[in-house]
């Protein structure tokens, strides 16, 4: 096995919304391992770019490759259905507004795709959930319904649900922006502790002091294009560019 | 008002009520199957499809029913369709619902926030299983009192076919016209047979409705 193959790589990333270009050529990669954030203001196209990762949106040009398998293969529409959901069970993604299912339990919104795609007995698929849900800090719930959750809550078992398959990476589209400030720190720590256990991870946030606290790497992005990376030392201390510095200063007084 | 002929009339009337019952399910039958499938149509990824789709809805909603009636029942001998007037009256209330049932089918899928398609297929899950397991199941929810709402004017629609002569209520009713010449009791029992069996719908719907209401 090739540990220095990166586990990210997107070359070239371009995108349009009309005729607005929202991704302008990005390449960036992320190695086994690493988390990295992506910082930004509104429109940059951090969360374009996060979600062209498992193919939510279509890149117009370039590709994306997660550890050594192209996701956006030119293939006919039936092959590429079966390849993407292939590649998808191999990334977790957690969205700003949880999605959860809200006709089903927690355990179900954990199990339902080991069970319909890996094909795990509902025994062990309990077990597993049960196991996800402890990690969380959410093992009392497995029976709940997402109705009687907390914003917080409902962002634990949206990873849980997400660890649930095993993935080889995860993906964090602004993971506490819909909560109330309060419920903050309970998904921040569940996400740094997935930190400290080495999964790979990009992070799209607004929170800068978290981003600070967790990264490996930060890539601050401005108007599709990516402005300026660099460890959150260098990046938060002492930023090149002045478009990054105006941001930063932004952040930091208001 | 002549009480003792709405006595003498009632059992005749409740038997031609049934027939309109059995017509109602048959429509309705026939109209949620085309319903499913004209609304696949409309939520396609294929622009013909969709076109086809929307095409069935404009036709059908865009024409008086008593005239699609007319049509598949006095046209269609002329295009080898022969139709008992029972059949080609159940046929043509059928084809007509689908097409304002295929709208509520489609408004509950698209009421389903789009997040929950994008949660499913971000975990693997194809189109049609995302479809299937996820979205469905919270769109059939919010298409249950729409649906309801088509069924009742299905129920109401039946009346039309009287016009080719299916012994339903309605058409019942007017053979009586002429035999007692008291339109007043004879249209009032069948108005009260007709909001009974809306009135049995109503609460068939509410219930089904609170049934699915769940925790969601």
């Amino acid at each position: 096995m090739n540990d220095t193959r990166p586990m990210i790589e997107v070359r070239g990333a371009r995108k349009f919304f009309g005729p607005l270009e929202v991704l302008k050529g990005i390449d960036f990669s992320v190695a086994r391992g690493q988390i990295v954030a992506v910082i930004g203001p509104s429109g940059s196209g951090k969360s374009t770019l996060l979600r062209s990762i498992n193919h939510l949106e279509t890149l117009d040009g370039g590709e994306v490759w997660l550890d050594g398998v192209q996701v956006n293969q030119k293939l006919d529409r039936r092959s590429f259905e079966r390849h993407i959901n292939g590649v998808r069970q191999q990334m977790g993604m957690v969205f700003q507004h949880f999605n959860l299912f809200p006709h089903l339990s927690v355990a179900e919104n954990i199990t339902i795709a080991p069970i319909k795609l890996k094909g795990m007995a509902k025994a062990e698929a309990r077990a597993l959930a049960l196991k996800m849900l402890d990690k969380v800090g959410l093992a009392d719930k497995i029976d709940a319904f997402p109705a009687r959750l907390s914003g917080g809550q409902k962002q634990r078992v949206a990873i849980a649900r997400a660890l649930a398959m095993q993935p080889k990476v995860m993906l964090f589209d602004e993971a506490t922006s819909a909560l109330d400030p309060e419920l903050v720190d309970e998904v921040n720590l569940v996400m740094k502790q997935l930190a400290s256990e080495h999964m790979t991870m990009v992070i799209v946030t607004h929170e800068m002091r978290f981003a600070a606290e967790v990264a490996d790497r930060v890539i601050f992005m401005a108007d599709g294009a990516v402005v300026e990376e660099g460890s959150p030392a260098e990046l938060f201390r002492n930023p090149k560019q002045e478009r990054t510095r105006s941001f930063l200063k932004k952040f930091l007084n208001g | 008002m002549d009480i003792a002929l709405i006595g003498r009339i009632v059992p005749v009337f409740v038997q031609a009520a049934w027939t309109t019952v059995e017509l109602s399910l048959l429509s309705l039958a026939l109209g949620l199957a085309v319903a499913a499938l004209v609304a696949m149509l409309r939520l396609s990824h294929v622009a013909a499809l969709r076109f086809a789709g929307a095409a069935y809805v404009s036709v059908f909603r865009g024409t008086p029913a008593l005239i699609q009636i007319f049509l598949l029942y006095f046209g269609g001998p002329q295009v080898g369709i022969q139709l008992d007037p029972f059949a080609a009256g159940a046929i043509a209330l059928g084809l007509n619902i689908a097409a304002y049932m295929a709208e509520s089918i489609r408004g509950g899928v698209l009421s389903v926030d789009r997040g929950q398609m994008e949660a499913a297929r971000s975990l693997g899950f194809g189109e049609g299983q995302s479809m299937r397991w996820i979205v469905l199941p919270q769109a059939a929810k919010l298409m249950i009192r729409p649906l309801g709402v088509n069924a009742v004017a299905l129920v109401k629609g039946t009346a039309l076919v009287a016009t080719i002569s299916v012994v339903e209520l309605t058409y019942t009713a007017q053979r009586f016209i002429g035999s007692t010449y008291k339109p007043f009791e004879i249209f009032a029992v069948t108005a009260v047979l007709y909001m009974i069996m809306v009135y049995g719908l109503t609460l068939l719907v509410d219930r089904l409705d609170r049934a699915y209401a769940g925790e969601a």
